[in-house]
């Protein structure tokens, strides 16, 4: 029994967290008695406690699962356990229970553990619609209802977009790459780990005093040092996140820079890889600044640091300088990785090799750098100098011109290609049309003036929701079911995967259509309730959005049961060329019993006898073959 | 249908498309009515915008609807493969040149009528306004009034005289909407922020506090009034007899800045 509380796992992580609750408590109490609070009320005081607990219980769970045991044993001088890959595979349920360091069960965790706040997040979207159904109703509160649309947006950003796109990254991208693992598999696990702790993080603070977080996942200060408890919760939450984030990115780029089969250069690597390096490079850049941004308002709350209390010569605007400089490059750290399935999708599905792709893999680079000028585009009305607007709004638009190369690029791939309108490639091409008018929203909103008008409004609502539903999720959908037979070895079910397509794009459409129009008339966003004009629409807006919840049930009920009992998936049923097809599905536990050497291109269409790769040790001829440099693995 | 046949029929389809989506934008009327002579410019922008991005939007659509009419997959076509077309360069030196000429042109004339809409006038009166949790007011100062500043929770303009809203917050950030005068700006606390306003047409039209501010945020609107000169000497004379103007000193500073 005892044995059982000291090995890794969830009976030491339990034990772990009280015991961190207890040094929490004791922590504040002492350093309370020594700087002269001494009132009974303070010893107990309930919020500094909670406050140093966010940041300790987490911690306590994540040494208690097993996260640093091999540094803890490193550290101590003690004899180290040699990654021998042992724990590799998972075998039945509880495998994904525990700490793993086989990347394909990361990225299953990874996949898994985001939808499932896709659809806590979807329902909390549900309960707005249902309070906004109609003006002065009273479903819910208007501090719940500022709860629900903060947290809706915060777990749907930090806790689904960004990770899925990491999980499937995982997934696939070692074995893309011809690579039997991440190059730092118990970083990937400890990456994976945090997730599931900023989102309980996130969830729990509706339990807190004073309700859940609720001034938007923008928490501009000082509103968001003024608010009760709840809004720590936050705080710490987006540490939690981010670091993962910054983990996954740095794997990502020691994976894909050192690890890359014999003969894979850069310019013959799939253009997901190419994505998850461009991602990578725009996280570990700035994702530093939003963990800043969220420290500095701990520190304000909890320590009356004053950074932005303009009365004590705080700089209010500071904050949304730095807050904007994570996210809006944070938009194409969303939105990159789903460039790069559209490209794998719309090649393999057209029978073409893609069009210009190395304007692709250059026009990814690009946004990487131009995605970090044009941040105060989103503080057009706040308050700042004017003439910051102008530079800002001359880089925003021409942000839009190597977007603009990608999805030209994508429609000069499709033509004369030979279809298949599979659900995949449905998603793919939905993804076309609406990302496409999300863009262009977002040209409009660069123009200053009209910008002037409609921020804020629902208008920023209705661009928001075409860009991370319309573009974001639709590229989700299509490579989950993509890769849905190489990640679990079974076919999904074809029908259903139409039917969900077609629900999805109609009922998006509808619920986030009109949004536009409300913004233009003059509905500010993030309001419990709203002027009688604007009731029609937004009730129909309400009708459209259950719907669209709805349809998300066909995708769960397609996923499970097809994962249960769906037909065996054969190695390659897409006649795909990149190489994680060129494995069974599911992938081997080292996904190559032979090294792979990559020998030509990723999309070699329609070339006579065109092949990527082989399953073939290097040879001097074939690595001789190989243009460019080719890499040699560094295990 | 032949290829030359079926583009023909493409191409007049995309242009009855183009065509129509801008008679749309044009026909139906989403925005409130134009209330300040910044409205007449913006809108005019946004007509540009409209006018410049749906042949885009179309050529996207267009391109996408005609591969899946024409290439879909036949049956017997399982196993073949499209005509290994790698890029053209020429197409693709096209398609980034021309549409950085056509963004920066728009972003050039947006710049336009961003000088036109904050061009300092010959003459302009001066409007505080307070934003606080969750409730507007409006400072009148003597420049204004001709006598004792006034202090008040109502919002009068006179017509066709510009106006600059000096913006000041007693607590956290608000923004200043008015949708009628398509114009808006934050009030920050510790700062004053400005935005000038030419109103141009009579009327009573909502303002809303459009940055989320607490739970009050929903309710914290306001009536702009435009009314004409002489009606808003009246109200101006009004407010004086009637005394508001003794709390303008003690709440018409705002907070520090």
């Amino acid at each position: 029994m005892a044995a059982k509380f000291r090995a890794p796992g969830f009976y030491r992580a339990t034990w772990l967290m009280v015991g961190a609750v207890g040094f929490s408590a004791l922590l504040t109490w002492l350093v309370r008695l020594t700087t002269g609070h001494t009132t009974f009320s303070h010893y107990l005081d309930a919020n500094a406690i909670l406050t140093v607990s966010l940041l300790a219980v987490p911690l306590a769970f994540l040494v208690g699962i097993g996260g640093f045991d091999y540094w803890f044993y490193w550290a101590s001088g003690r004899p180290t356990r040699p990654e021998d890959h042992s724990g590799h595979g998972a075998y039945t349920w509880r495998d994904y229970f525990r700490i793993n360091t086989d990347h394909k069960v990361i990225g299953i965790q990874y996949t898994v553990n985001s939808f499932i706040f896709l659809l806590i997040g979807g329902l909390l979207a549900m309960l707005m619609r249902a309070q906004l159904a109609q003006p002065g109703s009273h479903f819910v509160s208007a501090s719940t209802y500022n709860s629900l649309f903060s947290v809706h947006a915060t777990l749907l950003i930090f806790l689904f977009i960004i990770p899925v796109f990491a999980g499937l990254g995982n997934f696939v991208i070692p074995i893309m790459i011809g690579a039997p693992d991440m190059a730092f598999p118990r970083l990937n696990a400890l990456s994976f780990w945090l997730l599931p702790v900023a989102g309980v993080i996130m969830l729990a603070s509706f339990l807190a005093p004073g309700g859940a977080f609720a001034d938007g996942w923008t928490a501009y200060a000082p509103l968001s040092v003024d608010m009760p408890i709840g809004q720590t919760f936050f705080c710490v939450g987006v540490q939690f996140a981010g670091a993962s984030s910054i983990m996954t990115a740095l794997n990502f780029l020691v994976t894909i820079i050192t690890m890359r089969a014999p003969g894979m250069s850069f310019f013959r690597m799939p253009l997901l890889v190419w994505a998850n390096f461009a991602t990578s490079l725009l996280v570990v850049i700035a994702t530093p600044f939003i963990a800043a941004s969220q420290f500095f308002v701990l520190l304000d709350r909890a320590l009356g640091f004053n950074f932005f209390n303009a009365a004590k010569g705080g700089d209010v605007l500071m904050y949304q300088h730095v807050f904007w400089f994570y996210s809006h490059p944070a938009v194409y750290i969303m939105m990159l990785p789903g460039f790069g399935i559209i490209s794998e999708i719309i090649a393999v599905k057209s029978r073409k090799p893609i069009f210009g792709y190395r304007m692709m893999a250059f026009s990814l680079l690009a946004i990487v750098g131009l995605g970090f000028t044009v941040w105060a585009h989103h503080m057009f009305t706040s308050g700042m100098a004017a003439w910051i607007r102008i530079p800002m709004a001359i880089t925003t638009a021409i942000i839009a011109v190597p977007t603009g190369i990608k999805i030209f690029s994508w429609l000069a791939t499709l033509w004369r290609g030979v279809l298949r309108l599979d659900t995949p490639m449905l998603f793919a091409l939905g993804f076309l049309t609406t990302f496409t008018l999300g863009g262009i929203s977002g040209v409009m909103l660069a123009m200053i003036p009209f910008d002037i008008d409609v921020s804020s409004s629902y208008f920023i609502v209705a661009h928001i929701h075409y860009v991370l539903f319309g573009g974001s999720l639709m590229t989700i959908f299509a490579g989950v079911y993509y890769w849905f037979p190489k990640m679990t070895g079974r076919m999904y079910d074809e029908r259903l995967g139409k039917w969900h397509f077609w629900s999805t794009f109609i009922f998006m459409n509808l619920t986030f259509g009109p949004m536009h129009i409300l913004g233009l008339q003059g509905m500010p966003r993030r309001v419990a309730t709203y002027a009688a004009k604007f009731a029609d629409l937004n009730l129909f807006i309400s009708l459209a959005s259950f719907a669209l919840g709805l349809s998300t049930l066909i995708f769960l009920y397609n996923m499970v049961n097809s994962w249960r009992g769906g037909p065996k998936a054969v190695s390659n049923p897409w006649r795909g060329m990149t190489l994680e097809w060129m494995v069974s599905s599911p992938p081997p536990i080292f996904n190559f019993d032979r090294v792979p050497t990559v020998v030509g291109g990723p999309y070699e269409y329609g070339v006579p006898g065109a092949v990527h790769g082989i399953l073939e040790p290097p040879t001097p001829a074939t690595v001789g073959a190989a243009a460019g440099t080719p890499q040699v693995p560094s295990q | 249908m032949s290829r030359r046949r079926s583009l023909t029929v493409a191409g007049i389809a995309a242009v009855i498309a183009v065509a129509l989506g801008i008679w749309i934008s044009f026909e139906i009327h989403w925005f409130p009515v134009q209330a300040s002579t910044q409205a007449h410019n913006t809108d005019r922008l946004y007509h540009v915008l409209v006018i410049a991005t749906i042949p885009i939007f179309v050529l996207v659509v267009g391109v996408i609807l005609y591969c899946v009419w024409q290439f879909r997959m036949k049956p017997g076509e399982e196993l073949k493969d499209g005509p290994p077309i790698h890029g053209n360069t020429r197409l693709e030196v096209f398609w980034t040149a021309l549409p950085t000429v056509l963004l920066l042109s728009m972003v050039g004339y947006s710049f336009v009528v961003l000088a036109e809409n904050e061009k300092k006038p010959a003459h302009e009166i001066q409007v505080g306004v307070t934003g606080q949790q969750f409730y507007w007011s409006f400072q009148y100062p003597p420049s204004v009034t001709g006598g004792a500043a006034i202090d008040s929770y109502q919002l009068y303009l006179p017509d066709n005289e510009t106006v600059q809203f000096n913006m000041r917050s007693r607590d956290v950030i608000h923004a200043f909407w008015i949708p009628a005068f398509r114009l808006q700006e934050d009030v920050v606390p510790g700062i004053t922020t400005h935005y000038r306003a030419t109103p141009d047409r009579l009327g009573d039209y909502p303002a809303v506090c459009n940055l989320l501010c607490g739970v009050g945020h929903s309710l914290m609107r306001t009536t702009v009034h435009v009314v004409t000169p002489a009606q808003f000497r009246a109200w101006i004379a009004k407010q004086l007899s009637t005394g508001t103007s003794s709390t303008a000193s003690s709440t018409g500073g705002g907070t520090t800045g």
